[in-house]
């Protein structure tokens, strides 16, 4: 069933079809992923599976001390004062809490998936808007995943993220700008003087340069 | 039938960051519902925006921050992973706003069979749905902004292409199109603004007056 599931790469993608694509790939018994640049931080995605499957209010403590210092940090950066912004990492890392259920390891890292949670949480908070979203996989997250999906796919952040770090100072805070700022690509070209032009090819500079980093993943 | 027509970089990446407006927001979503390549692409954007987050600056939490967290808990169960609607052909995030698939439609009229709805979204940006019987042609008309239109029954073609369920037409105040239903089914679309149509010749400018089409 899972086989009709894109098996091409796709039009808009970084290389990061594995996101969705870990159920067709055939891995070898002796397959090794080294854990690189951050091997000593805790296993977050085993945290959240400890919170999703046991409702595990130690795994609980730990991920809030990384991440909610975190979320606040992005909140505060978008604009939010810190006191409301201490205010919606906490709703944030509750809902963290709440939707544990529908954390998927083998489809996206513990930042990634906070992360948005983060940003509908300040959409809902800056606009005062509903976000529509995608009609989810017709099918949930398994009960065992597949342990090499789950280690590819953490090696894959690890990688993005310094693929994301090597990037040009120029293209990476325009990244971060549109990320964080909460701002369209013509606002920043108000804010920043730039013309629009020269921020729409930075960003696609920016975009080839993570596609090319990410191509030894697939 | 294979989605040809999909999203460009910039619009992903501004949806996974969250910056568009509601209604550009909804139409994103309902393409992302039927097309599993632009499902790939937005998910790797939401692992840069994750990545991000990783590296970002911390701004450190109140002393009791964890502990009123904690307490939230108490008051909050959690949810089960949600049951799933059969499909219809409206995708998922375009029912919650008409409060059920087509037969919930309250369309209007406006002229040569074509009818509209138009949804509840903030006032930066609108979203309607049009319906359009084969073979007529919308009224030509060119774009004061951006204009995303998304089939979801039938297809339409302009001068260049042919749009069926799924594919999605990107439009900017440069292009001037003349869509077309095509023949067979009544063509049923999801269209989406950041400005009013603007119509050339006299007589769909007074009907546009009349109807906000």
């Amino acid at each position: 069933m899972i086989a009709t599931l894109h098996s091409r790469p796709a039009p808009g993608t970084l290389g990061l079809t594995r996101a969705l694509a870990p159920r067709l790939r055939v891995v070898s018994g002796q397959q090794h992923v080294t854990q690189s640049g951050k091997g000593s931080d805790p296993d977050w995605a085993q945290m959240m599976v400890l919170v999703r499957d046991s409702s595990d209010r130690t795994a609980f403590a730990a991920l809030f001390g990384h991440f909610a210092p975190r979320i606040k940090g992005f909140l505060i950066n978008s604009g939010t004062d810190a006191t409301n912004a201490e205010e919606c990492a906490q709703d944030v890392m509750a809902t963290v809490w709440q939707k544990a259920a529908q954390f998927d390891p083998t489809r996206a890292s513990v930042a990634t998936w906070i992360f948005t949670i983060a940003r509908n949480r300040r959409i809902d908070m800056i606009r005062r808007q509903r976000r529509p979203e995608p009609e989810d996989l017709p099918w949930g997250p398994e009960p065992e995943p597949d342990q090499a999906d789950v280690l590819s796919l953490q090696q894959e952040s690890v990688q993005l993220t310094a693929a994301l770090a090597a990037l040009p100072e120029k293209q990476r805070c325009l990244i971060e700008q549109a990320y964080f700022g909460d701002l369209t690509q013509a606002e920043i070209s108000q804010i920043t003087g730039l013309p629009l032009g020269t921020i729409k090819s930075r960003i696609r500079l920016a975009l080839d340069r993570l596609r090319h980093a990410m191509k030894g993943q697939l | 039938m294979t989605i040809k027509h999909h999203l460009d970089d910039a619009t992903l990446m501004a949806y996974a960051a969250g910056s568009l407006p509601e209604a550009f927001n909804l139409i994103i979503a309902a393409h992302v519902s039927l097309c599993d390549a632009c499902r790939a692409g937005l998910h790797s954007f939401e692992a840069v925006g994750g990545a991000l987050l990783d590296e970002i600056a911390t701004a450190p939490m109140d002393d009791d921050s964890l502990a009123r967290t904690l307490a939230k808990l108490e008051r909050l169960p959690k949810e089960t992973t949600p049951s799933f609607r059969p499909r219809g052909v409206l995708p998922d995030p375009v029912q919650d706003y008409v409060g059920g698939d087509l037969d919930a439609v309250r369309w209007r009229p406006v002229g040569m069979g074509v009818k509209q709805a138009i949804l509840p979204t903030s006032r930066e940006a609108s979203a309607r749905l049009l319906y359009i019987p084969a073979g007529v042609a919308m009224p030509d008309h060119s774009h004061g902004g951006m204009e995303l239109t998304l089939v979801l029954q039938g297809a339409f073609m302009d001068e260049d292409d042919r749009f069926g369920r799924g594919d999605i037409e990107t439009a900017d105040a440069s292009v001037t199109h003349t869509p077309t239903a095509a023949p067979g089914q009544d063509c049923i679309c999801l269209a989406v603004t950041d400005a009013p149509l603007r119509f050339q010749g006299w007589l769909p400018r007074l009907v546009q007056k009349f109807v906000r089409i």
